[in-house]
């Protein structure tokens, strides 16, 4: 495969692979009708995707830094859009968002505002500086315009923390879906995931990544969309679900009006499954505070905008121009999916819920519920359960729980989709994983390898070295994380939240005072990134262990508390000790003009 | 010097209009989310949940796109954009 003749092919090359992919559906459900079993179905998506992305990891093998660690910097903007939006939407987006809007409403919906208004701050405060910059990792940045180690490496510690805390939560959620798949126990399941993880990314770096990723958003985004449109127009909600469920969302409202929203005792819910849900609020309407709302999405934002596995996607275009539209393409690509998010909770719930429609299961009777085909399958894999509370017989709004993957996962099947379906969305949500854990264990391993080892222990290190450090560290990370996330310790969607909180405690003012205020300087970044880490970090463990938090802010916002620290200690630190020196401040004027040679 | 500083200038212009945008987008009208949502938005949708689904994504989208064609012009105005470097 000759670089430049496949960079310029690449819409070629991804059109036959688009076809090729929907040839593959196309198969299967033609498989189906002859006969073929939903598990062999569920088999043949997840094997031959990830094969491919194998493929595709192989083809992109290098041996030079600068291919291994950016991409060879020639990315093209729409592409490396693409992969940033799979690098960025991960299993939670896919799996866990919809289920979120479905229990949770407006107040849940903050997630939404947040995790796409952070990249206007991407855009506008540093992705093109980071470019124009030229350096290889996040750390590599601050290492170099604040200068001293020791600022390169607590960059290094928080970036670790922050991706570390998000990775086993994707390491998790390829395992939930390849044991559900594969039908093999949870334990064996995250080792499959881990293996075709690295797959990807072992041998070509970031290039091997970058060229998967895309190849994921493709799979992702068809198998979010594809059930989304078919459900809308079987149910008959109207074929363009985007613009047309208004009718839907006001029904859902009236349908709350009408069943009301009853409390359940604490014994009644004794006996619900761990992790299962009811309806309890409001689908449409506003049930949270101002405050509740905006911090929380002001937390998302920032976090997005001090995310390395993000930033350093943007080091792959080719310019400084290229940078920035390519971070409004990103968030176009991402919209795609996030937009249908609610689209698919307004169905899910609608049709659970709309005694008219064929599929509501509100106001039938309880035996008749549980004798449905898809109730017995899915309340099998716990994540649907009825029960009679009050003894009429009759389900009631409050007596009907699910589990927030399930609005996903299970939408199609109870819509009557065939199961071509369900296997396209098992593919999709392992491509949301994997696509993401890569870009954040190869962040991990190549801040380590060329910050740590490079830059601090060995200097003179030759690039075949470097590259095998980097190698060895991405599967050791791989395995530490896979480890961790074997012992299932917490959900999938806590711990992404906290890694956003992290990462904005420690680097948010770091990186964008380090472009737009030269007067920031190395003592202030040292006590900007530690205070901001160890205040978010102690806040969090303080309300975890019962503290009761100040301002509204909670557990899911401490980045708020950290980063303000962070700020009030690096700007005072900055001014009590002297001006960086001369050479550092034309560092930052170079680094404002796009023009030029990169500063690294 | 003072061409780059000039340069900075209209930059940093752009970025606060950039923002005080992204600001009214992701924060200001959800101060007042209970009031909008009393309010019919497109396609039928109360005002607010629209915004969260649709408006406020769609909204940053559009300003990324108009940001990144405004500092190229910029950036072309003083000769530094990359195009003519090299």
């Amino acid at each position: 495969m000759i670089k430049g003749k496949f960079i310029d092919n690449l819409p070629r090359v991804y059109g036959i692979y688009t076809g090729g992919f929907i040839g593959f559906i196309i198969l299967m459900a033609i498989g189906e009708q002859m006969g073929m079993t939903a598990k062999a179905i569920g088999i043949a998506f997840v094997c031959f995707t990830i094969f491919i992305y194998a493929l595709i990891g192989w083809l992109s093998r290098t041996a030079q830094a600068d291919a291994y660690y950016v991409a060879g910097r020639q990315v093209p903007t729409v592409f490396n859009g693409m992969a940033t939006a799979a690098d960025w939407m991960s299993g939670a987006s896919f799996v866990a968002m919809a289920g979120g809007i479905y229990f949770k409403g407006y107040g849940y919906m903050a997630l939404l505002v947040g995790w796409t208004g952070g990249y206007v701050l991407v855009a506008t405060l540093l992705a093109p500086y980071l470019r124009k910059f030229g350096c290889y990792t996040v750390p590599d940045f601050i290492g170099t315009r604040y200068g001293g180690n020791l600022t390169r490496f607590l960059a290094v510690v928080v970036l670790t923390v922050a991706s570390f805390t998000y990775v086993t939560a994707q390491i998790n959620a390829t395992g939930t879906i390849a044991s559900v798949a594969l039908d093999i126990p949870f334990q064996y399941a995250v080792y499959v995931g881990l293996v075709s993880i690295l797959l990807c990314s072992m041998l070509g770096g970031m290039r091997g990544v970058t060229w998967t990723q895309v190849a994921q958003y493709i799979v992702l985004i068809i198998a979010y969309l594809l059930p989304v449109f078919w459900i809308s127009n079987e149910i008959g909600a109207g074929f363009f679900p985007h613009f047309m469920l208004a009718d839907e969302v006001a029904r859902i409202g009236e349908l709350e009006q009408q069943f009301g929203f009853v409390k359940n005792s604490a014994a009644d819910l004794a006996n619900v499954p761990k992790g299962l849900a009811g309806i309890t609020k409001a689908h449409s309407a506003v049930n949270a505070t101002p405050w509740a709302f905006i911090s929380l999405a002001l937390a998302m934002m920032m976090g997005t905008a001090s995310l390395p596995h993000v930033m350093m996607r943007y080091f792959t275009t080719p310019s400084v121009k290229a940078a920035r539209k390519s971070v409004g393409w990103s968030l176009f690509f991402i919209f795609l999916l996030y937009s249908s998010a609610p689209m698919l909770a307004t169905l899910s719930k609608l049709s659970l819920i709309d005694p008219s429609l064929p599929t509501g299961i509100i106001g039938k009777s309880i035996a008749e519920v549980q004798a449905i085909d898809w109730y017995q399958n899915w309340n099998q894999a716990n994540l649907m359960f009825v029960s009679d509370f009050n003894g009429n017989g009759t389900l009631e709004l409050n007596e009907f729980f699910m589990g927030g993957k399930a609005v996903v996962l299970a939408t199609p099947e109870i819509a009557g989709l065939p199961y071509v379906i369900s296997g396209l969305v098992a593919a999709g949500g392992m491509a949301a994983a994997m696509s993401t854990a890569d870009g954040l264990i190869l962040a991990i391993a190549n801040a380590i390898s060329h910050d740590v080892y490079y830059k601090i222990i060995d200097p003179k290190a030759e690039t075949a070295k470097r590259l095998t450090v980097a190698r060895v560290l991405l599967v050791v990370i791989g395995f530490a994380g896979a480890t961790i996330a074997a012992m299932e310790i917490q959900g999938i969607l806590g711990s992404v939240i906290w890694a956003f909180d992290f990462a904005m405690s420690g680097l948010f003012f770091p990186l964008v005072l380090g472009v737009w205020w030269k007067r920031a300087n190395r003592e202030g970044a040292i006590a900007g990134m530690a205070l901001g880490l160890i205040s978010g970090m102690g806040y969090l463990i303080w309300v975890r262990n019962g503290g009761s938090g100040f301002l509204g802010i909670t557990q899911l916002t401490f980045g708020i508390f950290g980063s303000a620290v962070s700020l009030v200690a690096m700007v005072v630190v900055s001014l009590m000790t002297s001006a960086p020196n001369a050479a550092t401040q034309k560092m930052v004027d170079n680094v404002r003009v796009p023009a030029g040679k990169s500063v690294i | 010097m003072s061409k780059n500083e000039q340069h900075w200038e209209k930059t940093r212009g752009l970025l606060f209009v950039t923002l005080a945008i992204w600001f009214v987008f992701s924060i200001g009208i959800f101060l007042f989310g209970a009031e909008m949502n009393e309010v019919g938005g497109p396609f039928g949708y109360p005002l607010t949940y629209w915004f969260t689904c649709q408006g406020s994504l769609g909204i940053f989208v559009i300003l990324i796109f108009w940001f990144a064609g405004r500092q190229e012009k910029i950036d072309e105005e003083f000769g530094f954009s990359e195009s003519e470097d090299s």
